[in-house]
């Protein structure tokens, strides 16, 4: 569910890299964001008339040839605002959120933006959760203390993504950026 | 200034040719828990040293209650490290010669405090620390959580104004530390005694009120500044 609540978001920011068009992106998308579960067609193209309609992308030509007619997106401004909202707020500190993370910090890269800067305002979202986790297991229950250390190991294993990642931006700047 | 507890300004201090700090800034509130984290050699114990007044900077300030730190000589650094500051190491670094409760009363004595004295003061740490009955163990007698604990007591037996914990469940299994961090908590808030805890750690960093972050010698904060209470 939540790399599906990102779709919109990444492909903004794959046209933020440059206008392309849909198999352009669906290609994209798949290499550095699929793995091992590629976009449907039918999801790029239902997402960008969707993007379009709310204009946040606009269609700046049709090139017609043998094929379907193939139409280049370019994001506009409100959906280059939209986009870098996304980038800088932290996500809501819950477990599991590598695969959204994941896809900030690439397309930082991609674009030139700062990601050790993105991923230091998530880890402190993630600190905020888990320092409120711990005071419910300190003050609390039992019941309630293990139901917050459940919270807090997989937050913590988030960070530990999240230091990993910082330590290798580097190297993944190297493979991702063109 | 003088509502802050302790307080860096643009704080540098390298060792030879190698920087540990390149102007590292951060203040701490009186009763506050601040937890520093960072990779290893990011120089997140250096600033701590520094901020103790352990080590003195090659540049910028250090400041306590408003009292500048790092003009002070060795003498009344020394001085104020043994009346206002209690520390906690990964190793809790007890005197093996010595009983747990003269560990404890340690600071006491070399404060000058007469041993019957400072051993009376150090007895009810075991109760709050929950080490009854262990007051006349050496440190190899003890586990190493214990150890810890009396190491705990220690630092906080002359009722300091900043507690300075670096890496204190470091030799620790998680559920030991979390007892151990439990107490610490517990202990600086009753007192209200600030806490400056250096951890790589998320889970006891967690038990602080703020987090900051050194990376390449200077300190990034985490989430914006929140007013402490």
């Amino acid at each position: 569910m939540l790399l599906g609540m990102s779709v919109p978001l990444t492909l903004l920011g794959l046209l933020e890299r440059e206008p392309s068009h849909g198999y352009d992106l669906k290609r994209d998308y798949d290499t550095y964001f699929g793995r091992g579960r590629p976009l449907p067609f039918g999801q790029v193209y239902a997402t960008l008339g969707r993007l379009a309609r709310d204009g946040k992308v606009v269609i700046s030509e049709v090139q017609p040839g043998v094929g379907p007619e193939r139409k280049r997106y370019v994001i506009t401004e409100a959906g280059a605002t939209e986009f870098d909202a996304w980038l800088v707020q932290p996500l809501e500190a819950e477990p599991h959120l590598q695969s959204v993370l994941f896809s900030k910090v690439v397309l930082a890269l991609m674009l030139d933006r700062p990601a050790h800067e993105y991923l230091d305002i998530q880890r402190g979202a993630h600190l905020e959760r888990m320092r409120q986790l711990t005071e419910i297991r300190r003050g609390g229950s039992l019941v309630d203390g293990l139901l917050a250390d459940h919270g807090l190991f997989h937050l913590e294993a988030d960070l530990r993504w999240i230091d990993t990642t910082v330590a290798r931006l580097d190297a993944l700047r190297a493979e991702v950026v063109k | 200034m003088s509502d802050l507890m302790i307080e860096a300004r643009g704080v540098v201090r390298s060792f030879g040719q190698t920087p540990a700090l390149r102007g590292a800034t951060v203040a701490v509130a009186p009763g506050e828990i601040l937890a520093i984290m960072g990779p290893s050699g990011s120089g997140k114990s250096t600033l701590l040293h520094c901020l103790a007044g352990i080590l003195v900077p090659d540049e910028g300030e250090i400041h306590f209650a408003g009292r500048r730190v790092d003009t002070m000589d060795e003498a009344r650094r020394s001085a104020l490290r043994r009346d206002s500051f209690g520390f906690v190491f990964q190793f809790g670094q007890l005197v093996p010669e010595l009983t747990a409760e003269e560990n404890v009363a340690l600071p006491l004595l070399l404060g000058g405090v007469r041993r019957d004295a400072a051993l009376r003061q150090a007895r009810p740490w075991f109760g709050r620390l929950g080490l009854d009955g262990l007051e006349r163990r050496r440190s190899g007698e003890l586990s190493g959580g214990q150890a810890q604990r009396v190491a705990l007591a220690r630092g906080l037996v002359t009722s300091p104004k900043v507690l300075f914990a670096d890496e204190p469940t470091g030799s620790l299994d998680s559920l030991t530390g979390e007892q151990v961090m439990d107490q610490m908590v517990g202990a600086a808030r009753e007192h209200g005694t600030t806490v400056v805890l250096v951890t790589h750690e998320a889970r006891v960093a967690a038990y602080a009120d703020r987090h900051v972050m050194v990376r390449d010698g200077k300190v990034a904060a985490l989430a914006p500044e929140r007013v402490h209470s």
